[in-house]
């Protein structure tokens, strides 16, 4: 129970105040409401969720910064029951001409490369890539994307490098991985964090693939609870090193890496108290400091092509001038060295969908069973249909997001959450039923989709598992709810000057108990022709709204225990930026007249007429009172497994 | 001997995408398809870089001939390690009707130009199939002509070329300048990596006319009609040897 420990900061649960009954509505109820009013909390939020060493002193340094500006981010205002269009719509177009001549000029030689040269069967069963496969790889620039041009790399953007990562998803995964863990993690701290002096020594190597990196965060008993590591790094008197100790466990390229990315534990005074206190830091450890040592290669389900090893570091001095940010700033660091890599994971497994989904077509438009092209039949239909469904709204998330984040965009974390949330299960999906539609042909080896399924696998689990990251998006989202509530809460304080205020708040919650709009439009926002989803959209958002403040008064400051409601909101949270997203690029499509428009508004309409349907039925689970009973059975039964040791009932047959 | 090879580069449909021909049978659909750059003429962009690496020539200069988006391919062959291109514009229109003597008409003129020691051309273009523009360069140029290559050796004045023709193999010497067609095995053509993509952008292409050269584009062919290939047959099943010698010999086969 991770998250209880964080509860049980005041830190982080500022200030518990009775509402006004008549704030709430029309109905009288008085209840409690969570106020977070913690900037950093507020920046980092991952903090929230995993950052226990920050909560530990709790209540002695409660933050009085003042709110933060309205965010602009769609998934934060989801959950005040509004629709923030600043970063969904239009969808982004972020390239200039140059750019985009350039990447169209990229996009070639990388597919070439990945069909001609790359083996993903071999690499697979060799457990490792080809040599001459990594080697082209290196020559191809693949190692250095997002490098800075004066520096060795290509220097492409955000969009640009999730056009190229998406190829590489199309084909091999585990060479995905090879690539990401290098750059996406391995060596993203120092393009985000490293001073120009770490810039210049490390990465036009690294851009080369001279150097591989690697990113250690895991380690043996620290894995979604990452503060919780064990490695440390202790400063010399002098100040000049520090001495890290400790091992961390299943980092990929750990066996070839020469860079990496550490975070450990270091002893800090702080300055108030004056007492010794372990905080991250995050250090970059050359292989050649000596005391670096790594174990075998990891034997796994998938992603067998990269690199998975255990890494030792014992008594390596690693100089100050390493330290990645700030002494004791890790855990920021690591968050958002993560939060700025996931959109690639989105990007990848578009194309991974995209592979799966052309296999899938081929088999379905020439496979005859029954007399007929197996496609003909409702059920085939069905699942390409929902296939392609899938991979036009991950698609759409991997390049909103990156979209976003290349202009700027520095509120996207709950974005880039759901979209690894999403990709992940989606291409799971697809691929699944890809299998499916090949049936006996499909589980075959040589049709190469037992090899994608098993890479597959490891994506709803590593950088931050689908289960601790719907908490974040569920948490993030409550938390903007609550600071929406405070600001009213004040304003309560001096109605007269806030009165105009106050009254539209009381309409807007009048109108949304009584089931009516609130008259929030997307008139010119989303095309003519998607009126009809666009209002299921706001319908959905403005429920979930209220549905969301009912939960932060029933709970107050104890939703953040409340998992099987955090799951459930985090869930149509995922659905509603998923209408988002499709609905402004369908918009776009058919705006511009595109040759697909129609296609892709029936692909946007199919999504949003079930994710509406689904959103509805989860929130009326929640605020039913069925699911409190519901929520009991699910927590009595997992007790007794537990206490069982695996399954109560008896045997059917009584042995 | 300026040490300068020319090396022509055609923008044609990518191999690997399926042809389909307009509904007016006119041509083929060119709008939105993958077009990348003719096979054989990346063998010849492959030699003539090998030959700029093995330090026998000083300048590698590609070629083409067509609307703006040649360009990329020109750009292509930058990043495959040639030095400067040449785009030699026709527009859209006048490109339909552009065939092997105008282009080697072309190709003659910048010879002269450039004062080139070497033309490499494909041996033919996977579209057109034509075969003959490297041939039609050399007697507009009256250099000797080393086809087909297989093998090809830079001496000083002297090139030899093993050329691959019906049955086995010939290997001619011939004197330079002249002009070359590469064939399929002459060598492994490189990828182009995205670091010399990158630092081809840099690289200059130069703009010109094929007035500007002289060149005269007016064809004398006129394309009357353009097919789909015709549909394979549905075949019929024989019961035995006899029948099947008898409908053979039906059909005139035997």
């Amino acid at each position: 129970m991770l998250l209880r420990k964080v509860s049980r900061s005041s830190v982080l649960c500022g200030s518990i105040r009775q509402i006004p009954p008549a704030l709430s509505g029309t109905q009288s109820r008085a209840g409690a409401v969570v106020a977070v009013h913690n900037a950093r909390y507020a920046s980092q939020a991952a903090e929230a969720v995993l950052d226990k060493s920050a909560v530990g002193t709790a209540g002695s340094k409660v933050e009085k910064k003042t709110a933060p500006v309205e965010s602009k981010s769609f998934a934060a205002n989801i959950f005040k029951g509004q629709i923030s269009t600043a970063q969904v719509f239009p969808f982004p177009s972020v390239l200039n001409e140059e750019q985009d001549q350039f990447l169209r000029e990229l996009v070639g030689p990388v597919s070439k490369f990945f069909q001609e040269v790359n083996d993903p069967a071999k690499n697979d069963a060799l457990e490792k890539v080809e040599d001459h496969t990594m080697q082209g790889l290196k020559e191809m620039g693949a190692f250095g994307l997002q490098v800075p041009v004066d520096l060795g790399g290509l220097g492409l953007c955000n969009t640009q490098y999730a056009r190229l990562v998406e190829i590489v998803g199309m084909h091999d995964l585990g060479v995905g991985i090879t690539l990401g863990a290098h750059q996406s993690i391995g060596f993203k701290g120092i393009l985000l964090f490293g001073n120009r002096a770490q810039k210049e020594k490390y990465l036009p190597k690294l851009a080369t693939g001279e150097n591989i990196a690697a990113f250690c965060l895991t380690e043996p008993s620290s894995g979604s609870d990452a503060a919780s590591i064990k490695t440390t790094a202790v400063q010399s008197p002098c100040g000049e090193y520090f001495t890290m100790n400790g091992g961390k466990l299943w980092i990929s390229n750990g066996g070839l890496a020469e860079i990496f990315t550490v975070f450990a534990k270091t002893p800090m005074k702080d300055p108030m108290t004056g007492e010794m206190k372990d905080k991250i830091t995050a250090f970059v450890v050359e292989r050649s400091f000596g005391g670096v040592t790594h174990g075998a290669p990891e034997k796994k389900m998938g992603i067998k092509a990269s690199n998975t090893a255990e890494v030792f570091f014992e008594n390596v001095r690693v100089p100050a001038d390493c330290v990645l940010g700030e002494v004791g700033g890790g855990f920021k660091v690591a968050m958002n060295i993560l939060n700025n890599g996931r959109f690639g994971m989105a990007a990848a497994l578009s194309g991974t969908m995209r592979a799966s989904l052309a296999q899938a077509v081929d088999w379905a438009a020439n496979r005859t069973q029954f007399g007929s092209k197996i496609h003909t039949y409702g059920v085939i239909q069905e699942k390409l249909a929902r296939m392609a469904v899938m991979h036009y709204v991950t698609e759409s998330m991997a390049y909103m997001i990156s979209g976003n984040m290349d202009s700027g965009a520095s509120e996207f974390q709950i974005e880039a959450a759901i979209s690894k949330i999403f990709a992940s299960e989606a291409a799971w999906t697809v691929t699944d039923e890809c299998i499916q539609i090949m049936g006996g042909m499909g589980f075959m080896k040589d049709a190469g989709l037992e090899r994608v399924m098993r890479d597959l696998r490891i994506f709803r689990i590593f950088e931050g598992t689908n289960d601790i990251l719907r908490l974040f998006v569920a948490l993030n989202g409550f938390q903007s709810a609550g600071t929406q509530l405070k600001g009213l809460q004040r304003a309560l304080k001096s109605p007269l000057g806030n009165a105009g205020m106050l009254a539209e708040e009381l309409t807007k919650r009048a109108k949304r108990k009584a089931g009516l709009s609130s008259g929030v439009t997307l008139q010119g926002t989303v095309h003519p022709e998607l009126s009809h989803s666009g209002d299921l959209m706001i319908q959905a958002v403005e429920q979930f709204g209220v549905v969301v403040e009912d939960m932060l008064i029933k709970h107050g400051k104890k939703i953040i225990d409340e998992q099987f409601v955090l799951k459930r909101v985090a869930d149509c949270a995922i659905d509603l930026y998923a209408m988002g997203v499709v609905l402004s690029r369908a918009s776009r499509s058919l705006s511009r007249g595109h040759p697909s428009a129609q296609h892709e508004k029936m692909l946007c309409e199919t999504w949003c007429v079930e994710a509406h349907e689904r959103i509805t039925r989860d929130l009326r689970t929640l605020s039913s009172s069925q699911s409190k009973h519901l929520f009991k059975n699910l927590r009595a039964i997992s007790a007794a497994l537990v206490e069982n040791g695996g399954v109560v009932s008896p045997h059917p047959l009584g042995f | 001997m300026s040490g300068r090879v020319l090396v022509g580069v055609k923008r044609v449909i990518d191999y690997a995408v399926k042809i389909r021909v307009k509904p007016d049978h006119s041509g083929v659909v060119t709008e939105g398809v993958k077009h990348s750059m003719n096979p054989f003429c990346e063998i010849a962009v492959e030699e003539a870089v090998k030959m700029k690496e093995k330090k026998l020539i000083k300048e590698v200069v590609a070629v083409s001939c067509g609307p703006q988006q040649v360009q990329e391919t020109i750009r292509t062959a930058l990043a495959m390690g040639a030095d400067r291109g040449i785009h030699v514009e026709v527009s859209a229109k006048e490109y339909e009707s552009l065939g092997p003597l105008q282009v080697s008409k072309i190709m003659a003129a910048l010879a002269r130009k450039e004062e080139a020691q070497l033309v490499i051309l494909g041996k033919q273009a996977i579209d057109g199939d034509c075969n003959q523009t490297g041939q039609m360069t050399a007697a507009l140029l009256d250099w000797p002509q080393g086809t087909f290559a297989s093998e090809v050796t830079l001496e000083g004045g002297h090139v030899k070329v093993v050329r691959e023709i019906d049955g086995g193999l010939e290997t001619i010497k011939i004197t330079t300048p002249a002009v070359l067609t590469a064939d399929l095995r002459l060598n492994t053509p490189r990828y182009a990596t995205l670091p010399n993509i990158m630092k081809a952008k840099k690289k200059k292409i130069a703009n010109m006319k094929p007035a500007d050269l002289g060149v005269e584009l007016a064809s004398k062919l006129e394309v009357l009609r353009v097919d789909e290939p015709p549909q394979r047959q549905a075949g019929v099943k024989v019961e035995s040897v006899d029948d099947l010698v008898g409908k053979l010999k039906e059909a005139g086969r035997i």
